[in-house]
């Protein structure tokens, strides 16, 4: 069994009278693509938030590699990388600009930051792009800009929000390469909140699916797509899954 | 400590390249430079053939020739420099989405504020450092007086003030840049606190005075002097009314009291008349010292509120 990297136990976030998080429990393994799904407004992003120590729990408690991100949140971001959902950038830097503002935030030693710069802007296909301004960007490079801030910072764990929205086919392909490049080669933990369900079921073997701040299911596709439609994995699609459980809802 | 650092690095360098820092310091380089010339160019003119009088070098500072002077163009045009550094400093971060990314990394929130508001500090600092000098180096040319030791400690203060006034409408900015997600709300927002303390307070104190005492028939010169006395109390509370009264009391060292002649008690009158030649430097601190601390206390609050309205502020929010 591997080692949970994440654990969350009865988490509940509360802004006045309404739930955004309701009584959410779960745990993601070490090394594993872990698929947080959801509606819009479902909850998702206010869970990493909190496990990210941005934003404090109502209720509730999580760990995240072992450190309550409440307590200590500086410890927990040193730790892992985030990629939110609108990635926003400092238009007049260029990439190389931008990843060593990120680096000395993350205070990485100078010489260690210049080759973790260029390897990772080797690594997104930016090395020819690195000197033009962000601004010049198009949507596609900014995401591969910021995957690159993750490998600089070679987090533990890495959540990723909505990292293809708004992509063409072929820069969400090299998207979905790189994330399989963070796991595989830089063995990262990685939490990927995503409504483009053939991505997620491609990259994911266990999901969570969240609605109206509670999670109704968690588990293997496989697992779930038993649960819902009693049938084996080759004849349901992750969104049929979703679905399912989005109109019991 | 380490996020502090490079925040502030970063904003610094994005003062001094963006476009908006180079037109305003341009502006006020060219203004200064007019008014010093045309005051410099005056004082050469009367002086002329005779002994040049002590402490002429701070007219530069304090004479209008004609226009207005250097003294007056801070109070005035000095807030504006403030506002335009710090009005977009939170919001525009928000609606770029760089400030969550930002805090995303192992740094602790009041690093954002305070590396930002040190940079914008420093940036002013820079700033009317470098008009000062220049307007020194100009009035050495044309008028042709070295400046003596307390003359030089009184443009140092007067620097000083003048880099804190600032400050403060840079920290009025930055709190409207927290308090309102729209850049051309918290614009407006800096503008109208500018139009109302430098106008309408003024206004207003006049108004306050004439309707806490109104004219009556009993003895005139005791209504106009508690008029008077009513309307600047008022009106110190404008921050423009402080660093005005603040700077002219000391780069002036003829000018031996904040308040009008008219205003004295008999035992003040008295007690100034004791001093005829101009007042030591130490004797003019004294007599601006509460002011002095006054805009220290006002921009501390400023900041005071922005910092803590941004520590509270609701991640989601940002």
């Amino acid at each position: 069994m591997s080692v949970a990297v994440i654990e969350t136990q009865n988490l509940t976030k509360q802004y006045g009278p309404q739930k955004a998080v309701d009584n959410v429990t779960f745990n993601v393994y070490e090394g594993e693509i872990f698929g947080l799904l959801g509606p819009n407004g479902a909850g998702k992003t206010t869970i990493i938030l909190m496990l990210l120590g941005l934003t404090e729990p109502t209720s509730g408690r999580a760990r995240v590699l072992g450190v309550d991100p409440t307590r200590d949140a500086i410890k927990v971001k040193g730790m892992i990388g985030y990629m939110p959902e609108n990635v926003g950038f400092y238009n007049d830097m260029n990439a190389i600009q931008s990843l060593k503002f990120i680096g000395e935030l993350n205070g990485i030693p100078k010489d260690i930051l210049q080759e973790r710069i260029e390897s990772a802007l080797k690594t997104v296909g930016l090395d020819q792009d690195a000197k033009k301004k962000i601004g010049a960007y198009s949507r596609g490079m900014r995401q591969r800009l910021a995957i690159a801030e993750l490998l600089i910072k070679e987090p533990k764990v890495a959540f990723l929000d909505e990292p293809t929205l708004g992509l063409d086919p072929d820069a969400t392909s090299r998207v979905i390469e790189l994330i399989e490049t963070l796991r595989k080669e830089k063995n990262m933990t990685i939490v990927l909140c995503s409504h483009y369900l053939e991505m997620v079921q491609k990259l994911c073997n266990r999901v969570a699916i969240m609605i109206k701040g509670k999670m109704v299911a968690q588990g293997e596709i496989e697992k779930l797509a038993r649960e819902k439609f009693g049938i084996g994995q080759e004849e349901y699609t992750l969104e049929e899954i979703y679905m399912r459980y989005f109109m019991e809802a | 400590m380490g996020g502090l650092k490079v925040i502030f690095k970063k904003e610094l360098s994005d003062h001094f390249t963006s476009y908006r820092f180079l037109i305003i310091f341009s502006l006020i380089w060219m203004v200064s430079l007019l008014i010093t010339y045309m005051v410099g160019t005056s004082i050469r003119d009367e002086l002329s053939g005779v002994t040049k009088p002590k402490y002429v070098f701070l007219l530069l500072f304090m004479s209008s020739g004609g226009f207005f002077s250097f003294i007056q163009f801070v109070a005035f045009f000095g807030p504006l420099i403030g506002v335009i550094l710090g009005f977009d400093l939170i919001n525009r971060e928000k609606n770029e989405g760089t400030l969550s990314r930002v805090l995303a990394q192992p740094i602790y929130r009041d690093a954002v504020i305070n590396g930002k508001f040190l940079a914008g500090v420093v940036t002013i600092s820079i700033m009317m450092t470098s008009i000062v000098l220049v307007i020194s180096g100009l009035g050495l040319k044309v008028v042709g007086v070295v400046p003596g030791i307390d003359e030089i400690l009184r443009i140092v203060i007067y620097l000083v003030i003048s880099i804190v006034y600032i400050s403060f409408w840079l920290g009025i900015a930055i709190l409207f840049s927290i308090l309102f997600r729209s850049v051309t709300t918290s614009a407006l927002a800096s503008l109208a606190a500018w139009i109302f303390f430098t106008f309408f307070v003024p206004l207003g104190a006049g108004i306050a005075a004439k309707s806490f005492v109104p004219p009556g028939e009993a003895d005139k010169t005791e209504i106009i002097l508690k008029q008077l006395s009513i309307q600047r109390s008022v009106s110190l509370i404008s921050p423009v009314s402080l660093y005005s009264e603040a700077s002219s009391t000391i780069i002036d060292p003829t000018k031996k009291t904040t308040r009008a002649y008219v205003l004295m008690g008999p035992f003040e009158k008295l007690s100034i008349e004791r001093f005829s030649g101009p007042l030591p430097i130490s004797q003019s601190l004294l007599i601006v010292i509460p002011y002095i601390i006054s805009i220290v206390a006002i921009t501390t609050i400023c900041f005071a509120v922005s910092y803590t309205v941004f520590l509270r502020q609701e991640i989601r929010s940002l």
